[in-house]
């Protein structure tokens, strides 16, 4: 059986943003799982996605230093499914609904705060 | 049974309503809470504890609450049931217990909740994971969920922070009719838009309270609903949807799951929007009532923020919303959707004081669970509604 979490972290480690696709129905998933949403179809694989996405939602969650405020989105990929995200190298005030992104992976390194990859957008 | 559109419409009553310490609640535990507001609905209907024979209920920190409630009443219930679809749980269990009732399986249902998060610290622990898809970018659960679901409903109808504001002033003056309310202070849509912003567009002011508080009410069959104290308000229809759990796998962020719940619950009472008199909808923050007007029917998608304008929600408009003044400015203790029931039968009982419509037959309270995840609603009318 598919472990679609632990797979789908261990692509991200080596640097791949991979989403799962029905070989019977052509659906694209995102989240990882085990059968399609929907129609249940179990023959998922795992294909290289494009990294293209758009904004479909944004909000900014705000603190009391304006530098430690953080946008949280969520993007629409090219394939289909929708993600939340974090939009990065652009003001968060800049950052528009309908906006055009492209996905990239962030190792852990010193100085950031996540301690496991992580996958983030930027402005194409 | 018979049934009407898959519901049996009208065979159940709401006989008895409470709530209980509204605000802040302190040196006590939840479940003396639910016990103390179960025992008040039972006393508003002259029905005695050992009548209850079917007990629903969502307790704040225990998952087995339904069990712990039953244990503290010193009953044995035949059907017992937690359910976890959130603040909508309420209006879930109006739905199975008139099922229940209407089938012969109960008696004599008691739905009751209660929470003291403003008096006790204690936090609600193992009741929800975070999503493994969704933490590692740190929204704030629950709130940058809706303000994601408003920042669409914004970009694609052009709704405005003064929409939303509108909703929080709105039911500010229903609570200053209300002496239960727990904020009744002056709110002004000024006041609103220069609060503190915490995740864009929803600032304090269009948030929730989050204070004590306790409801019940008891559910019996029309036949033994008439040999109770107060008059009966039927269950004429109830019906619910679940969409998604978390809010990136909401289909459209604009179109609730009421948009499903609505239309059903109304077609079992045989009933449209335009025939409603009160409407009660889970107002955990400003864009919700927005979103569920529209997806209700009482206004047409994307018109949310224009309708509620103009004071139209307020006192004096032409629709009578949130008439406790809400989970913004009435009592919000974490799960809120059992404090809609109640107004609703206060308002159709006209036992409502100073904020009392004129003689209102039909109410519709609707429950929101999750992040927009799961949706409930439920048709009331007096017996003139039969």
């Amino acid at each position: 059986m598919i472990r679609p979490e632990q797979e789908w972290q261990s692509y991200l480690a080596a640097g791949r943003f991979m989403i799962q696709r029905s070989r019977s129905t052509g659906g694209y998933i995102f989240y990882p799982r085990i059968a399609e949403p929907g129609t249940g179809a179990d023959d998922l694989e795992w294909v290289e996605a494009s990294g293209n996405g758009t904004i479909y939602a944004v909000t900014i969650v705000r603190k009391k230093d304006p530098a430690d405020s953080y946008n949280v989105a969520l993007v629409d990929l090219a394939e289909g499914p929708r993600l939340m995200s974090r939009i990065t190298d652009i003001d968060n005030d800049a950052i528009n609904i309908g906006m055009a992104v492209c996905a990239y992976i962030r190792q852990p390194q010193t100085g950031q705060p996540e301690e496991q990859p992580i996958l983030l957008f930027k402005p194409q | 049974m018979t049934m009407h559109n898959g519901f049996p419409r009208g065979q159940t009553a709401i006989v008895g309503a409470s709530t209980y310490g509204i605000g802040k609640c302190p040196g006590v535990s939840a479940v003396d809470m639910a016990a103390k507001a179960s025992l008040m609905a039972l006393d508003d209907a002259g029905i005695s504890l050992s009548e209850v024979d079917a007990l629903y209920t969502s307790a704040p920190y225990e998952a087995l609450g339904g069990m712990e409630l039953a244990e503290y009443l010193g009953i044995a219930p035949k059907v017992t049931d937690c359910n976890r679809t959130g603040g909508s749980a309420f209006e879930v269990y109006v739905q199975q217990a008139a099922l229940a009732l209407a089938a012969g399986l109960i008696n004599c249902a008691l739905i009751a909740y209660g929470s003291n998060p403003a008096s006790n610290r204690s936090p609600a622990v193992g009741m929800t994971r975070q999503s493994p898809w969704e933490a590692p970018y740190r929204p704030l659960a629950p709130l940058s969920s809706y303000a994601l679901a408003a920042s669409r409903h914004m970009h694609v109808y052009g709704t405005t922070r003064v929409h939303l504001a509108e909703v929080a002033v709105a039911a500010r003056k229903w609570a200053q009719l209300n002496p239960e309310a727990a904020v009744r202070d002056p709110l002004t849509i000024d006041d609103v838009l220069s609060s503190r912003m915490v995740s864009d567009p929803l600032s304090v002011r269009d948030c929730c309270l989050f204070n004590d508080g306790a409801a019940a009410i008891v559910m019996v069959r029309a036949d033994r609903a008439r040999d109770c104290k107060k008059q009966p308000i039927h269950v004429l229809g109830a019906a619910h949807a679940v969409t998604h759990r978390e809010i990136s796998s909401m289909p459209d962020l604009t179109e609730t799951g009421a948009a499903i719940s609505g239309p059903s619950a109304m077609a079992q009472a045989g009933v449209s929007p335009s025939d409603i008199d009160h409407v009660m909808v889970y107002d955990a923050f400003t864009i919700t009532p927005i979103l569920f007007l529209e997806d209700l029917g009482f206004c047409p998608k994307g018109e949310g923020g224009r309708f509620v304008s103009n004071g139209n929600i307020a006192p004096g408009g032409t629709l009578a919303l949130n008439t406790n003044g809400g989970g913004l400015s009435c009592v919000h203790p974490g799960m809120y959707g059992l404090f809609l029931l109640v107004e609703s039968v206060r308002q159709l009982r006209e036992e409502a004081g100073e904020r009392q419509l004129d003689a209102p037959q039909l109410s519709l309270a609707h429950g929101n669970g999750g992040v927009l995840s799961s949706e409930a609603t439920v048709i009331l009318g007096t017996s003139e509604t039969l």
